[in-house]
């Protein structure tokens, strides 16, 4: 079920009785705003946060003429997304930069929340601005973090200063004189995961507040974060006076309202969001693209980004050209699952789309490895058969099958797709010929 | 302190505990559809998943009719025995030796220090322990496993980082074959339960214990992080699906977070909870108890 719809689906529920009058009254209103309050909760925004959020909504929704374009439904969800965007707003902040170098950086935050990913994660970003990154190790708790830092940063290629399990307090004073020296423009400290009512631990990070000049103080939270997600910000906050947010595991399924939690209780802007394992999977934060994904409307901004990303302006003209045409080869339908494969597979496209996360529908129903075999076949054909299917023949079916380690089956199958795929597009043809991915 | 009111203890660290809101709410002297929609919001407020709120309610409002729901003892009494009834609805794995128990779970939600954990309870229970770190992945995830295998004195069979978790876990049970170990512990790769490449990984695993040690007894934990909101029940509900789950080991129950989303694994998927980690130290892990915890979690 997909939650976009389901939320839609509620509120015109609600609204099927609306007479023509044109306007929400305040019974209507009072109960659509329950079940926004519900799809937040679903989505982990704390409970004190919703409801101050639901009552702020109320009062700007109450008597809003409803626009002729919109039904009423689709006009609170509007409202609802405008408000949560003004709220997670404004779009994304820069990292300071310390006018004085080194800039210095900390991390903190729980547990597990990935902070010395993010480090490595950091210094890429840092890199490729032409700056000169410096990692500091100040996790002496955690068994092997300090190797953990060393092997992440070695792979960003950022050097890592460490004192082995010295206070971490001292470290971070040699760290940043040892920048001064050596002409590090940006220091990040990573710290150790702290449970905010850890006293000693907490006073630790004030510590290091004190001893060194700092610029930035990043709280690392775990997208997946629930109610607690306020306890820990505040406390955090209070304590260290956070400099802005950075949310991690936003690849995963989780509808982020902890986000919109932490920016209510702390007003420090979400600086970055994590987006996956690889290094390089750090991207700005968007607070439109959160606020989709919070009700659940799948975040349809980033997946048209990549799109645009993965196939130039100039293929998409080709392949439209070739559509009107009906030139279209198996070349061409080729291209077309490389340029899915480079948007980050059909995985991470599906997680995207509005309610992909609470569908059925996964990943194994677009394999990845389905698109291999694809390849394979098609790349085990002459370009004459990719340019003339219809010559394929039974021997060269088995040669196909040889070269491309599948069956026969396998091939017709996907001839049998390609085919398809050519219909869809000649019937597309008279419409407005947009490019469409074969699914 | 007994164990059982370690649980507790680490539940109460807040305030802000579902008790201290009740009284707030029976001070309100609210009524009808007022006083359930609060009492939910209760619930939900402890990470509690908004249907199985809804359906405590429900039940609540069942059972407490007439002048019983303005008795706060009454009510209270009765969230507990609902609550402790949807605990009990998944029941508790019996462990048989020799047996290999595997952790699977997301990232960062503490696997690697409970393999740790778990080890060394074992070993108070008389137990010999060897640690697969199949973890191959993360950065010096089997460095740290190497510590924590050597706190808990146990034997630790690895790989370089970066190979095959298979082959890491073909070569443990074979070991532990070899050896008549009682309990072999497999850590595991941190993975996003939307990754269906590193699911299937997770299933390769799977088959290869089940094949190559079918006379075990072969038991697949969960680790959730206390702190994890409604996503918690999505997590159960894929690596349920991808490798069959024996119970759930629930961490960092030491925060401000109480893991309300149990109950809807426990109620819903039928998971239930083995163990609860609730501090930093190798002794600080529990055998889960029911009762223990809804007293801590109200």
């Amino acid at each position: 079920m997909a939650l976009f719809a389901s939320l839609s689906e509620r509120l015109n529920h609600i609204f099927s009785k609306l007479t023509k009058r044109g306007k929400l009254t305040e019974l209507e209103i009072r109960q659509a705003m329950r079940e926004v309050r519900i799809a937040l909760l679903e989505a982990d925004v704390n409970l004190r946060v919703a409801k101050d959020f639901i009552a702020q909504v109320s009062e700007k929704a109450v008597g809003q003429q409803v626009l002729e374009s919109l039904n009423p439904a689709q006009q609170v969800i509007k409202i609802v997304n405008e408000e949560l965007i003004a709220l997670m707003g404004p779009s994304n902040a820069k990292l300071e930069v310390s006018p004085k170098p080194p800039t210095v950086i900390m991390m903190c935050g729980l547990q597990g929340a990935g902070k010395t990913t993010m480090c490595a994660k950091l210094a890429v970003q840092l890199k490729k601005q032409g700056k000169r990154p410096l990692l500091v190790a100040g996790d002496i708790y955690r068994p092997a973090a300090i190797d953990q830092l060393k092997v992440v940063g070695g792979k960003a290629g950022a050097e890592v200063f460490e004192r082995g399990t010295q206070d971490p307090v001292k470290t971070a004073r040699q760290a940043v004189e040892y920048a001064n020296k050596m002409g590090f423009d940006t220091v990040v400290i990573d710290t150790a995961g702290r449970l905010h009512i850890d006293e000693k631990l907490m006073q630790e990070l004030e510590n290091i507040k004190r001893e060194v000049e700092i610029t930035e103080i990043l709280l690392t939270v775990d997208a997946m974060t629930g109610q607690d997600a306020v306890n820990v910000a505040e406390t955090f906050n209070s304590r260290l006076g956070v400099t802005g947010v950075i949310l991690t595991k936003l690849d995963g399924d989780t509808r982020g309202g902890a986000c919109l939690s932490i920016k209510a209780v702390t007003g420090k802007p979400i600086k970055f969001i994590g987006v996956g394992e690889k290094l390089t999977d750090l991207e700005p934060f968007y607070p439109d693209r959160m606020a989709s994904r919070i009700l659940g409307m799948g975040d349809v901004l980033s997946l048209i980004e990549r799109a645009q990303e993965a196939v130039s302006e100039k293929e998409a003209k080709e392949l439209e050209k070739k559509m009107r045409e009906n030139s279209f080869t198996l070349s061409d339908y080729l291209t077309q699952f490389e340029a899915l494969k480079k948007m980050g597979g059909a995985g991470a496209l599906l997680s995207m789309l509005p309610g992909a996360g609470k569908m059925k529908l996964r990943e194994s129903d677009f394999d990845e490895k389905k698109i291999e075999r694809i390849r394979a076949i098609i790349l085990s054909m002459t370009p004459k058969e990719r340019d003339n299917p219809q010559i394929i023949n039974y021997s060269r079916k088995k040669r196909i099958a040889m070269g491309s380690g599948t069956t026969l089956q396998d091939i017709n199958q996907l001839l049998k797709q390609f085919e398809q795929t050519k219909q869809l597009m000649k019937q597309m043809k008279g419409g407005k010929g947009r490019m469409r991915l074969p699914f | 302190m007994s164990f059982f009111g370690k649980i507790k203890d680490a539940l109460k660290k807040t305030k802000e505990t579902v008790s201290h809101k009740m009284r707030q709410l029976f001070l309100k002297n609210k009524l009808g559809d007022a006083f359930y929609d609060e009492l939910e919001e209760i619930l939900i407020s402890s990470d509690v998943s908004v249907r199985t709120a809804e359906d405590v309610v429900e039940q609540v409002k069942e059972e407490a009719i007439g002048g019983k729901i303005k008795d706060e003892q009454f009510v209270t009494d009765l969230l507990k025995d609902i609550l402790e009834d949807t605990l009990n609805e998944a029941p508790m794995p019996e462990i048989k030796y020799p047996c290999v128990i595997m952790l699977v779970g997301v990232n960062g939600v503490g696997k690697t220090t409970t393999i740790g954990k778990v080890a060394n309870w074992f070993i108070r229970q008389k137990k010999s322990v060897l640690v697969a770190a199949a973890d191959t992945f993360r950065a010096a995830a089997i460095d740290q496993l190497a510590v924590w295998a050597d706190r808990a004195k146990v034997r630790i069979v690895k790989h370089e980082e970066g190979s095959d978790p298979s082959a890491v876990v073909f070569d443990a049970v074979s070991s532990a074959k070899a050896r008549g170990t009682d309990v072999l512990l497999i850590d595991t790769a941190g993975r996003l339960h939307v990754k269906d490449n590193l699911m299937n990984e997770l299933k390769k695993m799977d088959r290869v214990v089940a094949r190559e040690f079918p006379e075990a007894h072969f038991y697949k934990f969960l680790v959730l992080d206390a702190t994890t909101g409604q996503n918690a029940y999505s997590q159960a509900r894929v690596f349920k699906d991808a490798v069959s789950l024996d119970g759930i080991v629930l961490t960092k129950l030491d925060g401000t977070a109480k893991g309300g989303f149990v109950f809807s694994l426990c109620g819903e998927l039928k998971v239930p909870v083995v163990f609860a980690g609730v501090g930093e130290k190798i002794e600080d892990l529990e055998l889960f108890d029911a009762e223990q915890f809804v007293e801590g979690f109200i």
